[in-house]
């Protein structure tokens, strides 16, 4: 394999591997967050619109991560500089 | 593959473009600041109003009552700002699934200059409220030694923020696209109507977690100081 090869190889894998664990942790998150909220709402009906404000928050705040590990692989796959410079660099 | 609306470019000349961004903002701009002058234009403050005026005070009315549920305070002062924000994203994301319209929420650009403006907003109204000492006070809370991570929260936050909506509605576009490839009959439309949601959500979520920073860098009011469990940061 050339160097161009195995940079855009390890691109595609990391990218691949990038939003595949990084979803992992926000989704357990997430999962527990509407558990916890589902459970206090099934405790205290009358404060249902404060709990899912509440939760809609902290899902966002949750799901940022995953978000960002959805950017790197984004940026990995079509804005990658190391690929763009490999490139240039091999006179493509 | 174009996946952002700044790849779309229909004029350049020099150091500067047009790209589809600032012709879509332009847009909705003018569409959100005609639209109210049109129905503003006849305001009556009599029982006989017209359905648009209705309509207007019911969403100026439901912002300020969620300002004031979230921030426990007056929600005048903050309701130019916090309510643009979300009108103008609301609209933008909204207006995502008409064909040909690229949303300016998808591009970085537009959302790291709301970040921007949310993050000089926090110390301009801090320092309406409070003197500078106080609102400086605030960093070395609960102890000196937490202040490093205190202005790095600052600067995390902001990138969030900017980060968080441009990659919710980045993703449900370029997800379309995949699935366009893939799919193309009935599946994107029910991603679109999942991204319509994430959409709304995203609006709230963003006008919310502005209005929360800026209340936390006001003067604590009786509420909070009478129970001063409530950190605040995020």
């Amino acid at each position: 394999m050339t160097s161009l090869d195995i940079i855009g190889f390890g691109s595609v894998l990391g990218a691949g591997l990038a939003i595949g664990f990084g979803a992992i942790g926000a989704a357990i998150g997430e999962g527990m967050a509407a558990a916890a909220a589902l459970r206090s709402m099934a405790q205290q009906p009358d404060q249902t619109s404060t709990f899912t404000r509440t939760m809609f928050v902290s899902m966002a705040m949750i799901e940022s991560t995953s978000i960002y590990a959805f950017v790197i692989a984004m940026i990995l796959i079509f804005a990658n500089p190391i690929w763009n410079h490999a490139v240039k660099a091999s006179g493509g | 593959m174009k996946y952002s609306p700044d790849q779309y470019v229909y004029l350049e000349w020099g150091w500067g473009e047009i790209n589809a961004t600032l012709i879509f903002t332009w847009l909705i701009m003018a569409l959100l600041v005609g639209g109210s002058w049109l129905i503003s234009r006849r305001l009556s403050s009599t029982t006989d109003i017209s359905s648009w005026q209705n309509f207007l005070e019911v969403i100026v009315k439901g912002i300020n009552d969620h300002i004031e549920e979230v921030t426990h305070r007056d929600p005048r002062p903050f309701l130019p700002l916090i309510g643009t924000f979300f009108l103008f994203i609301l609209v933008s994301n909204i207006l995502s699934i008409l064909p040909f319209f690229q949303p300016p929420t998808g591009s970085l650009s537009t959302t790291a200059a709301y970040a921007l403006v949310v993050f000089v907003a926090v110390p301009v109204y801090g320092l309406r409220s409070q003197s500078l000492a106080s609102y400086l006070k605030q960093y070395i809370r609960p102890t000196p030694f937490m202040l490093p991570f205190n202005i790095l929260g600052d600067v995390t936050r902001t990138f969030a923020l900017a980060v968080r909506l441009y990659g919710n509605v980045m993703s449900s576009t370029v997800i379309i696209l995949v699935l366009m490839v893939i799919v193309p009959l009935v599946i994107p439309v029910i991603m679109q109507l999942l991204g319509l949601l994430t959409g709304v959500i995203q609006a709230y979520i963003f006008a919310l977690l502005a209005a929360v920073y800026i209340a936390t860098a006001m003067k604590k009011t009786e509420d909070e100081t009478n129970n001063s469990i409530q950190g605040g940061s995020s």
